[in-house]
């Protein structure tokens, strides 16, 4: 014991760490705060076009996603690189809409069902045959709330 | 050699965390939803009743597979839309070939499917922008304040009285998309 303490003459007292729960505190907030939780990955590349007047998506819950763009590289092979419609985590056909929608349905509350609404997240590039595709059959499937995705454009322009 | 180091002073370790809590709290924006919300027309599969419409009362808005711009027959910047669009719906001069009233005015838009949708979402912007400002300027001169302060009931009387009414055309398939 004397060993160390000998050289130094006396113990030097030790740092306090009080204060280190609150750092981690913090970290923990930061985290929270900037994570987006993803609910499907994209396979494919979306830039959602920039618009003015728009308006907030209140609840998260009551919204399904509609992805329409042209797929990533590394699906390039595979998929080819036309402009393609991903539901949940996988590329589907514009006949899969009915059944998606219906399991988005089962999710929320009875009463609520009726406030659903489908979002569109289309890319900027993608030509408006497949998007007019996809809002015939939310037409047809009576999913007739929809919302195009968009950012807010710079002011001055 | 032998001094104690004093001990170092934690108690405004908390302040400074605290401080950093707030300045990301601050600066992290949270990617929210946003988006132009429509409603579309339900499907039905009989053909739609064609109904017979003064053409004064149309702007008639169509963009091609070339995200070219024709509104009522004639080539448009998509910038000058939204005051085009605005004159044509309240018709300030009583002019002979625009709407009779902004209840009867109807804006036709018809895209190709080989326009790129960010144009055809920016057109959409546009217009739907002509109508927001319009319903502004009503609610200012009407009751003195901005359209978004005014009570539920009092917007949706605006609302009625200048409806927003965007048609969509079948699109045409020139581009073979």
């Amino acid at each position: 014991m004397s060993k160390f303490s000998k050289k130094r003459g006396k113990t030097v007292p030790a740092i306090s760490t009080a204060s280190l729960p609150d750092i981690i505190f913090i970290l923990l907030f930061f985290f929270m705060v900037v994570t987006v939780l993803k609910n499907s990955d994209l396979m494919i590349d979306v830039i959602v076009p920039d618009a003015t007047e728009l308006q907030k998506l209140e609840k998260k819950s009551l919204v399904s996603y509609l992805y329409i763009g042209t797929p990533k590289e590394r699906y390039r092979e595979t998929y080819g690189s036309a402009p393609r419609l991903q539901l949940n985590d996988q590329f589907a056909t514009i006949d899969e809409i009915p059944l998606f929608l219906e399991k988005e349905k089962l999710k929320i509350q009875e009463q609520l069902q009726p406030l659903m609404t489908a979002s569109l997240r289309v890319d900027r590039e993608v030509t408006m045959g497949i998007v007019q595709d996809v809002k015939t059959k939310l037409r047809k499937t009576g999913q007739l709330k929809v919302n195009y995705s968009a950012k807010q454009r710079a002011k001055d322009l | 050699m032998g001094r104690p180091s004093p001990e170092i002073n934690a108690s405004s370790m908390a302040d400074i965390a605290f401080l950093l809590l707030i300045f990301f709290l601050v600066t992290t924006t949270i990617d929210v939803d946003k988006g132009i919300t429509v409603k579309l027309p339900p499907w039905s599969d009989e053909p739609p009743e064609t109904q017979k419409l003064k053409t004064r009362n149309v702007y008639s808005v169509l963009v091609n597979a070339n995200d070219d711009l024709l509104v009522r027959g004639e080539p448009m910047m998509v910038r000058d839309l939204k005051e085009n669009a605005k004159v044509f719906i309240m018709n300030p001069q009583k002019l002979e070939n625009m709407s009779e009233r902004p209840t009867s005015a109807i804006i036709s838009l018809k895209n190709d499917r080989g326009t790129s949708y960010g144009s055809y979402l920016g057109v959409y912007n546009e217009l739907k922008a002509a109508y927001n400002e319009i319903w502004e300027e009503q609610s200012q001169s009407q009751h003195g304040m901005p359209y978004v302060d005014l009570p539920f009931d009092k917007k949706k009387e605006l609302r009625s009285s200048i409806p927003l009414v965007i048609s969509e055309a079948e699109p045409t398939d020139f581009a073979k998309k």
